[in-house]
């Protein structure tokens, strides 16, 4: 059901990388459990409100009260790349 | 312990000791924290010593390695989160903290709770403590053998689809995962939102019971959290279960169900009529779509949730990529594992342009389809019972190549996740000297009445009396 192409896209999507065998798996098992997703299509929910949760709440707010915050040092410790207080990463930009 | 015959740290080195005697064999824990379980120890006998001590003060616990904890490695047993040490305390963590539990270490799970064999640990796999050759279920699996091999007294795990009460069957132990809502979710790391719940895994009902009474509270730290306080739900425990109606439905007792499972089961259920309960034939006739529902929504909600994984706050991280979109491709590529990535990949496609009303709102109508079958069915009966899992603890290696296969496993425990309800699996009997469990369900919020029914029929089959020994 999917092709190569496709699992290349949703990977491009998810930003996952995969190794060519991993695509290989992936593209088999994949369209065997999509496959088994057709038991859906069969059954009638023409007028059936999606449920997105299960529970009778709706936009819970909080006080507005201000409350203490990580502190920076604390946050930072998990980070891969620090530069001067801040999370580092490589160019999001492009040189040239 | 209250009585003065022993201390908390006496018991607490008594279960360390039972760790490193079998948990080689076993595989339950990622992390141990032996000294801070220690000082923990030592607290509690103060406050024992000084007679205000809450119900759970001193005992020790296990905690599923996807609750976070300040300072100590959380790590959902995935290689992305391998030195991840989170700055805070998930709220159930600090709530049982404050209670004076004692936290022995985090427990072995599949990698972001992904799975229903504990294979998928990054690690190392979970091995039942009844048959060193099969798995223990998942995802809680470390938690669920931990408290079958002794190596806690209680323990912490979080359902999606049916993660505590699956191996909680796979390993004859109590497994409970609460109404939606019920538990904070705060500080446990998100698989799918709209699904997960936190609940304890014990060796009986009471004591699940009272672990329930520990961690449920409204916290205003999490939006899906009930405002209404609990009730006592040990108040009504032990008060039988005469004139209870109990729905069983056919759906549930369908092909592929080992026959000593349905057996055992349905011996269950006499005994439930021998206490005075009264069983009604229902029908739940979507339960034949909940399983497509559920591998459809809980990747989708998976895939944003693991977006977060990208190498740049924590986890994981390629730091030789050239760019940001190689910095997040390689570092999520390397750090998750075979399982996570099918979830992605099922999630994403599932919600990308062209095919999210052929999947993701399909599926989330036959959501409210599934919620309409229980509302209907809980107009005639108060609690509703089932086999856990179609099967026995299987052996390692006999469902990985095949992902459907392994998602069956979770056909009869996904329904209550889909609903928002309450369910338990207790101990029903054995099949081939393996634990089969059977499952309880009850309308949302409705704890104290499950729990009930379940005690009665703990205390009715006393499943130990006749156990076969566990080989540690």
């Amino acid at each position: 059901m999917l092709d190569p192409k496709q699992v290349d896209h949703v990977a491009m999507l998810a930003r996952l990388g995969l190794s060519d065998e991993e695509k290989q798996t992936m593209l088999t098992q994949l369209s065997q459990i999509l496959e088994h997703f057709q038991v859906l299509a069969a059954l009638d929910t023409h007028d059936v409100e999606p449920a997105a949760q299960v529970i009778p709440l709706a936009n819970t707010m909080r006080e507005d009260v201000v409350e203490d915050s990580l502190p920076p040092a604390a946050v930072l410790a998990n980070a891969p790349r620090v530069e001067a207080g801040h999370i580092a990463v490589p160019a999001v930009l492009p040189d040239d | 312990m209250r009585a003065g015959e022993y201390t908390s740290v006496e018991l607490t080195a008594a279960v360390l000791e039972r760790v490193a005697a079998v948990d080689a064999d076993i595989g339950a824990y990622l992390t141990l924290t032996a000294e801070e379980a220690l000082a923990q120890a030592a607290v509690a006998d103060r406050r024992i010593q000084a007679g205000d001590a809450p119900p759970l003060c001193g005992i020790p616990i296990a905690l599923k390695d996807l609750l976070s904890t300040a300072g100590v490695r959380t790590t959902c047993a995935s290689r992305i989160l391998e030195n991840f040490v989170p700055p805070y305390d998930a709220t159930v963590v600090r709530t049982l903290q404050d209670a004076g539990a004692v936290v022995i270490g985090k427990t072995n799970m599949d990698e972001f709770a992904m799975g229903s064999s504990n294979e998928n640990s990054a690690f190392y796999p979970v091995l039942n403590p009844w048959d060193l050759r099969r798995v223990p279920g998942g995802s809680s699996g470390g938690s669920a053998a931990a408290v079958a091999a002794d190596e806690c007294l209680l323990a912490l795990g979080s359902d999606t689809g049916g993660s505590i009460r699956q191996p909680a069957s796979f390993c004859g132990v109590v497994g409970l995962k609460p109404t939606y809502g019920r538990v904070s979710r705060y500080g446990l790391v998100a698989f799918a939102s709209s699904l997960d719940q936190i609940g304890p895994l014990a060796k009986d009902v009471t004591d699940a019971a009272l672990m329930l009474q520990a961690i449920a509270s409204h916290d205003p730290r999490d939006s899906t959290s009930i405002p209404e306080a609990p009730p006592n739900f040990l108040a009504t425990l032990n008060d039988g279960i005469k004139g209870l109606k109990v729905g069983v439905p056919a759906e549930y007792f369908i092909e592929g169900i080992e026959p000593e499972v349905e057996r055992t089961v349905r011996a269950a259920i006499e005994r439930l009529a021998g206490l005075g309960a009264e069983i009604v034939d229902i029908s739940l006739p979507h339960t034949e779509y909940a399983l497509a529902t559920y591998y459809i929504i809980a990747p989708a909600e998976a895939s944003a949730n693991l977006a977060r994984y990208n190498g740049v706050k924590y986890g994981y991280a390629d730091l030789d990529a050239d760019d940001v979109d190689d910095l997040m491709i390689n570092s999520r590529g390397t750090g998750f594992g075979e399982e996570v990535k099918r979830r992605i990949m099922l999630g994403t496609y599932a919600l990308s342009s062209g095919y999210y009303d052929a999947y993701y709102k399909k599926a989330q109508q036959v959501r409210t389809l599934i919620k309409g079958d229980f509302d209907a069915a809980f107009e005639s009966v108060d609690v509703i019972v089932t086999p856990t899992s179609p099967t026995v603890a299987f052996e390692l290696g006999d469902r990985t190549d095949d992902p459907l296969a392994m998602y069956l496993s979770d056909v009869m425990t996904i329904p209550a996740n889909m609903a928002g309800l309450p369910g338990i699996s207790i101990p029903a009997g054995f099949a081939d000297g393996l634990p089969v469990g059977v499952q309880l369900m009850a309308p949302p919020l409705a704890e104290a009445g499950l729990l009930r029914a379940a005690r009665a029929l703990e205390r009715e089959l006393d499943v130990d009396a006749n156990a076969p020994a566990k080989v540690v």
